[in-house]
């Protein structure tokens, strides 16, 4: 549904942005301090030769981290787009 | 020879790939005058001369008279190069030489640093980033001062920067005057003098976007230098073509290694500075360790979101799609250099453990270590002592002390590669260095400038006057910072850690709420920096004192665990207890929070 008002239109965009941000933050406590948090337990898995533990916070979180900011930012362009804030 | 066809802007490509190509059959040909018998020494002069005059070329010809370029490069760096700048902007000589060394020591509890220093950027991205980018400030506490209004917050938000950003800059001046020190063969108080000079050099003449365009360049050059030697190491050890993704084994290995070669025996001796290997490389699930790590961690990410240095890189794209854009495509090159780390570290100690591999030192013969050519080396500089200890000629686990330093610098050596390596290894660390000592003190420099000189003091000053004061507070700053550095106070690392926890006490919740929370006020800001970044302080100091021993394992890594809190509480109170904010503010922070339209602030404010 395309918005009618001005302000519809801002609240609209604010809430999809600000829900988006709480996603991404919520994924960010897992891979920051959930799993990390957990090591000594997760090492006991392997994966891909690593202690699993070990490779969250070498290797997997990191990862995590680059693709939430991509993935975050392609979200976002989205709600920019479908509430016409979409800049040159 | 090529010419530009318009601006620099529209030919970053062409000019890149030159400068990345000509920087590759520099190395080539480097390692070719190795071949020919030059001595490692000449080598490591040229790699730093050449390198350094390409960055000061590049300051010279972005020097400019224009405020918009000098503050914020114009903002029309593209989102690719912009991550770069930042990523080398970010990187200190810290992450480049301290960083794998610091995970060779600490294990599981140092691994924070990893996490803390990539998350961080979750929450630049999501926070901060593009609503900063939106209100089109020149600097952090301009967003401060005219969000809150007043010149008190102004004033608060300049103080923990320059807090913050200076005792950063301290830690880089030193690291570069160490790397110019050894590789150009001069004494140490000479090595930083002649660092600050190259600093200068690439941001004097045209501020951020001289600042830029070299950052660019340098971390071109900082991650060759990080990546080549390890894959170069791999490749000639069989751990496999990249190392990255197969080094699980190597951890396992060490794991099994690490009773056997008695890890965790206290050194009888010690030496300053040096230390044996005594904490075991994976988590051990000791009591309060995954709360340190937590703790560790938070206080990295939420200081990243609050180093002006950093925040100030995102005033400088095209638009808010091109500032988000930026921050994934930052942290993305920080990421190639921050998990190499570990698995450098990995090979590094496996490396010297495992007495099947042919480096293997521990347990071998006192007398045949002690003849080792890289051992011979880096003892001669005193940051590797070997010392017979318990006098069984065999070389224990607690036998062998090293700085941390050495596992990047030394490991080429160690895995046998030509000096070419050591050379590109110190221009990597000297690029390092020197692009985040160029954006802290330009950070500072422009808020004494912009916030306290302009806007405060003489708000009537012309564009001309205005520039110069700029320049002539970067001078100084530089020539401050150097003075302290040469004073060698700190550690690199303990250093860096503090300026995160500075920073994160003081400015964190304040720029957050800002954007997130309309009814955040002056006093409640003002209230939220002075007490956080107070309580903060005023625990570090206790702790430097000896007043207190640490509360909870909260320690002087640490300290925006109590900063923080007391920052967000004191600003969220006194924000309820005071008027909200006028109809403008508000709409202002509306404003903020949609991409298109023009810059809260105008473009010459």
């Amino acid at each position: 549904m395309a918005p009618n008002t001005e302000a519809e239109r801002i609240e609209g965009h604010w809430s999809k942005t600000r829900t988006l941000t709480f996603v991404i933050l919520g994924f960010w406590f897992v891979f920051a301090f959930l799993l990390p948090w957990n090591t000594k337990a997760l090492n006991a898995i392997p994966f891909m030769g690593f202690p699993l533990g070990f490779y969250f916070i070498a290797q997997g979180s990191l990862i995590a981290f680059v693709v939430m900011i991509f993935v975050q930012n392609w979200f976002q362009d989205k709600i920019d787009d479908e509430y016409g804030f979409h800049e040159e | 020879m090529f010419r530009l066809q318009g601006k620099l802007v529209d030919n970053l490509p062409k000019v890149y790939g030159l400068y990345t190509g000509g920087f590759l059959i520099f190395i080539l040909l480097m390692s070719i005058l190795d071949k020919m018998g030059v001595s490692a020494q000449t080598i490591g002069v040229l790699f730093v001369a050449f390198t350094i005059c390409i960055y000061a070329l590049i300051g010279w010809l972005s020097r400019t008279m224009e405020l918009g370029a000098y503050y914020v490069a114009g903002r029309e760096v593209p989102a690719v190069y912009n991550g770069m700048a930042t990523a080398a902007d970010w990187m200190s000589g810290a992450s480049f030489v301290a960083l794998a060394g610091g995970i060779y020591f600490g294990g599981y509890g140092y691994m924070a640093f990893i996490v803390g220093w990539t998350g961080g950027y979750v929450l630049v991205n999501a926070l901060m980033a593009p609503y900063l980018r939106k209100f089109g400030c020149y600097t952090v506490p301009d967003f401060i001062g005219t969000r809150y209004g007043g010149n008190v917050a102004r004033f608060c938000a300049v103080v923990i920067l320059v807090v913050a950003s200076f005792t950063y800059v301290t830690a880089q001046i030193d690291a570069s005057g160490t790397i110019a020190a050894r590789a150009l063969n001069i004494s140490y108080a000479t090595g930083v003098w002649f660092g600050l000079l190259a600093i200068l050099m690439c941001s004097m003449l045209g501020g951020m976007r001289a600042v830029t365009w070299t950052q660019v360049a340098q971390y071109i050059v900082l991650i060759i230098a990080y990546l080549v030697p390890i894959i170069w190491m791999s490749n000639r050890q069989g751990f496999g073509i990249i190392p990255h993704f197969s080094y699980g084994e190597a951890i396992q290995r060490i794991q099994e290694l690490e009773p056997m070669v008695k890890l965790g025996l206290k050194a009888t001796e010690s030496f300053p500075g040096r230390s044996v290997l005594t904490t075991p490389f994976n988590a051990t699930g000791a009591p309060l360790e995954s709360w340190k790590f937590a703790t560790l961690a938070l206080c990295m990410m939420a200081g990243t979101a609050s180093l002006p240095h950093i925040l100030m890189r995102y005033f400088t794209t095209p638009s808010v799609r091109s500032a988000r854009k930026s921050v994934a495509w930052s942290l993305f090159f920080i990421f190639l250099l921050y998990f190499s780390a570990p698995c450098l570290a990995t090979l590094t100690k496996l490396q010297l453990l495992d007495p099947n591999l042919p480096t293997a030192i521990i347990g071998k013969p006192f007398a045949e270590v002690a003849n080792l050519a890289w051992i011979k080396n880096w003892a001669s500089v005193g940051m590797v002592v070997i010392s017979d200890s318990n006098k069984d000629g065999i070389l224990q686990i607690n036998e062998f002390f090293m700085r941390p330093d050495v596992v990047v610098l030394a490991t080429p050596e160690i895995a046998g590669l030509p000096y070419v390596i050591s050379g590109l290894v110190a221009a990597g660390g000297l690029a390092a260095a020197m692009s985040t000592a160029d954006g802290l003190i330009l950070a500072i420099a422009n808020a004494l400038s912009h916030d306290l000189y302009y806007k405060m003091i003489d708000p009537k000053a012309d564009v001309r006057l205005r520039l110069i004061v700029a320049r002539v507070l970067l001078v100084i700053i530089g020539i401050a910072a150097a003075s302290i550095a040469s004073l060698q106070i700190t550690g690199i690392l303990g250093a860096v850690a503090w300026a995160f926890c500075f920073a994160c006490s003081g400015l964190f919740f304040p720029l957050v709420l800002g954007i997130w929370w309309k009814r955040a006020n002056r006093q409640g800001a003002i209230a939220g920096m002075i007490l956080g970044f107070g309580a903060g302080s005023l625990y570090l100091y206790l702790l430097q004192t000896g007043a207190i021993t640490p509360w909870m394992g909260i320690d002087g890594l640490r300290f925006g665990m109590i900063g923080m809190p007391v920052s967000l509480v004191s600003m969220v109170v006194v924000s309820l207890m005071t008027p909200a904010p006028s109809a403008d503010i508000q709409k202002m922070v509306d404003d903020t929070r949609i991409p298109t339209g023009g810059t809260i602030l105008d473009a010459a404010h």
